[in-house]
């Protein structure tokens, strides 16, 4: 039971700074009090100069940063729950069922093939081996991977076509929420207008997308709204 | 929700005026998979004896849920019941094979034993899930009849894991199952390994000091530093985000490669 109204994803006072212990201690805030709703069906685009903390702010949400203080509310299997208090079960199991991430590079798996890389994810969210391959088949046809390609490891590829490995897994989970960094960063202009059909397709089908595009033109083309961290980077505020 | 599969209870263990291992607690999932990392002397393989039952500990205790579904403390287990668990609900594989394989003994030997530990009678039944492992293992067949004296390292340790996996145990401890061999024979072990868990839904606890095994792997870390736990948490989060001052050393000493 959930209203249209309601968010995907809310993210309120969120903050993060870290402390490197290798040089002295030294503290480096990098995200102070940020605050947006993401909704489904939309796509939000984190904006604001190159260390702002947008990526910082990604990591928060899906979990490989620590959260310093503030809540991460997403909605998961029909409920809000709080990420940044959540234990490490509950955070696997909103990875598997809600919430995806596409991240600039490919953590390449050595020996694996492309087909089963990208299946994995369909596997993890509980399809039949049968319905994983038919998932992943589908999304390196879209992302126009040669066929020749999907028995091969990755490890070898030029780096367009590992990135349409990694985003053909990233969107394999079917996932509610995708967070995306940089996707198109590596792919030319045909590729890169797959990969945007395919973020359209999602929300069309009520998928939210959290993510950060440095060119403009995508950005343009891809964003419903722009969310300017800058506000919420405490060296940007210091130096205004 | 259902109870943990296994859970320590401040464990500690002392060797003389040394501590080993101090206090350490958690659980542990059905199908989660646990790596425990630290350098050489950390206490880490203290940790995994005691676990498995090997090592008793000074205080604290382990327990376990048995496959009739009743949580049991290990120290409350008979001499029979606990060899019983290792040979079929347990799995360990150590890092060195021959401590693991009956070296004299041929490789469908090996696999077989297990079986006929537990009652398989049935000599055509053994010799086929043997062949069955081998294959699984990626172990030509046509060695089955070879004793692993005759294996390179990486065959060894393959065996040493369709010997454990024979069973179907719910639990598999691993103590630096990659350690010593060259990096390619590595990477299609550790592939293996990946492989078997998430297909048989194995609960895994694994020792290494190699963060990329630990990365590979793990859903959890775990980081021992003399004796006690200094840190844990997600393992993407442990490794991008180390919040303790030696995990953040442990974590930058990595050369990327």
């Amino acid at each position: 039971m959930t209203s249209v109204a309601e968010p995907v994803l809310s993210v309120r006072g969120l903050a993060k700074g870290f402390t490197l212990h290798l040089h002295g201690g030294a503290r480096l805030p990098v995200v102070e009090n940020a605050a947006f709703d993401l909704f489904a069906g939309e796509c939000v685009v984190l904006g604001g100069p190159s260390g702002a903390g947008k990526s910082s702010i990604l990591k928060m949400i899906y979990g490989n940063y620590l959260t310093g203080s503030g809540e991460i509310r997403v909605r998961h299997d029909g409920m809000m729950l709080d990420l940044a208090s959540a234990d490490t079960r509950t955070i696997l199991a909103v990875r598997r069922r809600t919430m995806g991430y596409v991240s600039q590079f490919l953590r390449v798996i050595p020996r694996i093939a492309t087909l089963d890389i990208v299946a994995e994810p369909a596997l993890a969210a509980g399809l039949s081996a049968q319905d994983a391959r038919a998932r992943a088949t589908a999304l390196l046809t879209l992302l126009n991977l040669p066929e020749r390609l999907w028995t091969l490891p990755p490890a070898t590829f030029s780096g367009g076509e590992q990135q349409r490995v990694n985003i053909a897994r990233g969107f394999a989970g079917n996932h509610s929420l995708l967070i995306l960094d940089e996707p198109t960063a590596s792919l030319d202009s045909a590729n890169r207008d797959a990969v945007l059909a395919l973020i359209h397709a999602r929300k069309a089908d009520g998928a939210a997308f959290l993510g950060i595009f440095h060119d403009q033109e995508v950005r343009d083309r891809v964003a419903d709204r722009i969310v300017d961290v800058s506000a919420f980077a405490p060296c940007l505020k210091e130096a205004a | 929700m259902t109870a943990p599969l296994l859970m320590a209870e401040g464990l500690t263990k002392r060797y003389g005026g040394i501590t080993a291992c101090a206090h350490v607690s958690f659980s542990l999932d059905e199908g989660e998979v646990l790596a425990i990392v630290g350098e050489s002397g950390s206490g880490k393989s203290t940790l995994l004896n005691m676990l498995a039952g090997k090592l008793a500990p000074n205080l604290g205790e382990v327990r376990y849920r048995m496959r009739d579904g009743i949580t049991r403390p290990l120290d409350g287990l008979s001499e029979a019941e606990r060899r019983l668990l290792m040979r079929t609900d347990w799995g360990f594989v150590h890092q060195d094979a021959t401590q693991g394989l009956r070296m004299n003994v041929s490789a469908g030997g090996n696999i077989g034993e297990r079986l006929m530990a537990v009652g398989g009678r049935n000599y055509g039944g053994i010799r086929r899930a043997a062949e069955d492992w081998l294959e699984r293992v990626e172990i030509d067949t046509a060695r089955m009849d070879h004793k692993p004296t005759t294996y390179s390292g990486g065959m060894r340790q393959r065996l040493q894991i369709a010997r454990n996996l024979v069973t179907s145990p719910r639990l598999v401890f691993m103590d630096e199952p990659t350690g010593g061999l060259d990096v390619s024979v590595q990477a299609r072990l550790l592939d293996l390994i990946r492989g078997l868990v998430a297909d048989m839904g194995l609960a895994v606890v694994l020792v290494t000091h190699d963060l990329a095994v630990a990365r590979l792997l793990s859903h959890r870390i775990l980081v021992m530093k003399h004796g006690h736990v200094i840190e844990t948490g997600l393992t993407d989060r442990v490794l991008d985000d180390p919040q303790a001052p030696y995990t953040q050393l442990l974590v930058s000493s990595v050369l990327a490669a």
